[in-house]
């Protein structure tokens, strides 16, 4: 009972033992926002990546691919069918992009991706993040009138992100008027060009060059219909969809600005399916954005129709006009071990012709990176607490020596070693606990104001302290995991006591005649 | 131990006499009365030695030192500083251990016992009080004179007999005249207040033996001599077995027997 009591009466006269445990509340405190934060991340991107990616990703070794995807389904099927919940193959393939921008031509360097627009929503939340809010419902690859999202639909309050106004333009409108300007300007030179006595008429003019072109032969050969003019007022290319990064790009104000829009063509370069390696190049329209908000796919992913890139990579059998693919991505039953259906899986198929991941394998890398960072800012926090730890046996050697007296006379009136090194324990306990409560709470406290906490530090310093132009978010993504919190409490709480350990030894070794005779 | 004045109806109501009456009183009633109807051997020891070491000398304190104290009686150990009177106490209280002898309580040697039985013995049967009070600071007057209690008991044991403890400390409050100091802390209590409060916890327990050393070294004259009057009260009407430690001959003066320790050796008794 005494210990309890003396153990509070300490707590509540000797505030220098206040002092040591802020260095716990602070480490605690930090240990809480740091994991909550990292946490939040790692929550946010692997919720990304397993939308984009697809729970497994079945795949060809060749960049050619392999025909038939639908017998290779069907087998995978056959393997592990009662955890599949959808399955879409696909076509990958490096490319280089070039985009107009003011009579400019600015290459990107893309992977292109053709999916097939009835199953791929079956295995990934692609759809989810395009712009159009017809293309989220179903993706179709035709360019919409218009309509386009101004404000980012995937933000938790539309008052946080900036309006992209541009996008209002965006649509068959914008194509019309882009090719009625350039139609102008083409006028305009030919006109210049011409400078004869008797102007021709324009439809001469157009006539004219098809009956002295040189080229027609060669574009003949290369497929482009002749004998009458596409008409990009009119008419579009295949559709393409783009990741946003692709062609715009954030300010560290969080406003977007784009290079192009839906409604602009490009043009992209890829090699095609055979040996000797042959390059192509195709024109695309872009009917619309995707916005993971991962800027590694935001900025690196092109999507195309399936079977446009088939038959432009001459991925086509001309017989029986079965395609090739280069994998096939697929969706399990919630609560399946993506694991353990990858290995049976591969067990199914040559692993020399066929390579089956998760989604985890795939961005292992990252994943793994990040659970490093987070595991050595952990050892780093901890270590805040463990100095603080010695700050506790300093101050608590103190107070024994300055208590000797006093435990040499509740020796004197029987209490035993045991019961002496309780109290100081105890006492290290109960400053653990409250260093490590307070810390607790000052630490969840941040986390719920982590973002105006963010904003007023960005504000006292001019530098923005949380760069949406750099994580594509335009808050700080947080997550309290209880059981994180549970252990960093603990962990605090034990140093406190462990540090308390040897002061506590050496009150309870104490001689009473020669601690009653101590000044 | 149910032979406390605090029981007994026919003890005085405020046995506490205040310094300026003590040194008004008659010296008749302080001075010594022949007492031989001590009872038997209550607290004794034999051959006992202790040295204490600094570096590698060994200083002598105690050279064989045989005594004894029958039940009821009030014994007084004289000598000058430095002559092991208080270490004898702190041997007889089991505070210490002697490097060669025995001490025997009630016919048992004590001072070979483990440790959790010496602690017992120190919280229950001796109760002590030394020169500096030594009253915890942290703890309220009340408190200090719970504290055996506290020690002896779990949290939940004190919890029940609480009420119990709080009677008998109230009581002893009374008894050293304390009444009105219970919430202070020590700090706010004069010399002879703290004195008063340690007699009052060395009595909690009902002891059967009372240790006290220089219980009157660090008070004026009046202060001692009511302290004194005190311990002798009790040793009178409860019987109760007082050993003190003083190099004061007249306070030794009220003790029923006087033992003079010279250089570790008894001189006389």
């Amino acid at each position: 009972m005494y210990k309890l009591l003396l153990c509070w009466r300490y707590l509540r006269t000797r505030y220098i033992a206040l002092v040591c445990i802020v260095s716990v509340t602070l480490g605690v405190a930090t240990m809480i926002v740091v994991n909550s934060v990292m946490a939040g991340f790692t929550h946010e991107m692997q919720n990304r990546l397993n939308g984009m990616l697809g729970d497994l990703i079945f795949r060809t070794r060749s960049l050619d691919g392999a025909f038939d995807a639908d017998a290779h389904m069907a087998k995978i099927r056959q393997v592990a069918g009662d955890s599949i919940a959808g399955m879409s193959p696909t076509v990958h393939v490096p490319a280089l992009m070039y985009l107009t921008v003011g009579g400019e031509v600015l290459p990107r360097q893309v992977t292109l991706v053709g999916i097939d627009e009835a199953t791929y929503a079956s295995v990934s939340e692609f759809g989810d993040y395009l712009q159009h809010p017809a293309n989220r419902d179903q993706l179709q690859f035709g360019l919409r009138d218009g309509g386009y999202d101004v404000i980012d639909h995937q933000v938790d309050d539309p008052a946080d992100a900036k309006p992209r106004e541009v996008m209002r333009q965006a649509g068959w409108g914008y194509r019309r008027y882009k090719a009625m300007l350039s139609k102008d300007r083409r006028e305009q030179e030919e006109r210049l060009k011409a400078a004869a006595p008797a102007a021709a008429p324009a439809a001469a003019t157009a006539a004219t060059p098809e009956t002295l072109d040189p080229f027609a032969a060669m574009a003949a050969e290369n497929g482009v219909p002749q004998g009458r003019d596409f008409d990009p007022a009119a008419e579009q290319h295949t559709g393409i969809v783009l990741g946003i990064g692709i062609c715009g790009y954030r300010m560290p104000d969080g406003s977007d600005h784009f290079l192009g829009l839906p409604g602009d063509d490009v043009k992209v370069a890829f090699p095609l399916a055979k040996m000797p390696p042959q390059i192509t190049s195709q024109q695309y329209t872009v009917v619309d954005f995707y916005e993971s908000k991962m800027s590694e796919y935001d900025t690196n992913f092109a999507f195309v129709p399936l079977r446009a890139l088939q038959k432009d990579r001459g991925m086509i059998d001309p017989k029986t006009g079965v395609g090739k693919f280069t994998s096939i991505q697929i969706k399990l039953k919630p609560g399946a071990d993506a694991a353990v259906i990858r290995d049976r899986i591969q067990e199914a198929f040559p692993a020399q012709f066929y390579q089956v991941s998760t989604w985890r394998d795939e961005q292992g890398p990252l994943l793994a990176a990040v659970q490093m960072e987070t595991a050595v800012l952990n050892v780093l926090l901890f270590m805040i607490i463990a100095v603080a730890g010695f700050g506790i046996l300093a101050i608590f050697y103190m107070i024994v020596v300055e208590k000797t007296r006093d435990i040499g006379i509740l020796k004197s009136l029987g209490a035993s070693g045991n019961g002496v090194m309780g109290i100081f324990l105890g006492y290290g306990l109960s400053l653990g606990l409250v260093g490590a409560g307070v810390g607790a709470g000052l630490g969840l406290l941040f986390v719920a104001k982590i973002n105006e906490i963010a904003d007023l530090l960005g504000q006292i310093t001019g530098q923005p302290v949380f760069d949406p132009s750099v994580y594509y978010f335009y808050k700080i993504p947080t997550i309290v995991e209880p059981l994180t919190v549970a252990w960093i409490a603990i962990g605090a709480v034990a140093i406190a006591v462990l540090a308390s350990v040897l002061p506590a030894r050496r009150a309870a070794r104490l001689h009473p005649v020669r601690a009653l005779r101590y000044e | 131990m149910s032979n406390l004045p605090l029981e007994t109806p026919a003890a005085p109501a405020a046995p506490w006499i205040s310094p300026r009456r003590v040194s008004e009183a008659p010296r008749a009633t302080m001075s010594r009365a022949p007492r031989p109807e001590h009872g038997p051997v209550h607290l004794g020891c034999r051959g006992l030695f202790k040295s204490y070491r600094k570096g590698a000398l060994g200083i002598p304190v105690l050279q064989g030192i045989d005594l004894e104290v029958r039940e009821g009686e009030f014994l007084a150990i004289v000598g000058q500083s430095g002559c092991g009177k208080s270490t004898l106490l702190h041997l007889l209280g089991t505070l210490d251990q002697p490097d060669d002898g025995e001490v025997a309580f009630e016919g048992h040697r004590i001072d070979n016992l483990p440790a959790a039985a010496r602690d017992l013995l120190r919280n229950k049967h001796f109760g002590m009080i030394f020169q500096f009070y030594h009253l915890l600071p942290e703890l309220s007057t009340l408190e200090n004179i719970l504290a055996p209690a506290l020690i002896a008991e779990s949290t939940l044991g004190y919890w029940r007999r609480r009420s119990v403890y709080r009677k008998r400390a109230s009581e002893l409050l009374d008894l050293v005249g304390l009444a009105h100091r219970a919430k202070h802390r020590p700090r706010e209590l004069s010399g002879g207040e703290m004195q008063r409060a340690a007699i009052a916890r060395a009595l909690l327990m009902r002891p059967k033996v009372l240790m006290a050393d220089e219980p009157t070294g660090n008070l004026d004259r009046s202060t001692g001599a009511s302290v004194m009057q005190t311990l002798c009260e009790l040793n009178r009407r409860e019987k109760l077995t007082v050993v003190m430690v003083t190099h004061d001959p007249w306070i030794a003066g009220q003790a029923d027997r006087t033992v003079q320790l010279v250089e570790g050796r008894i001189q006389k008794s």
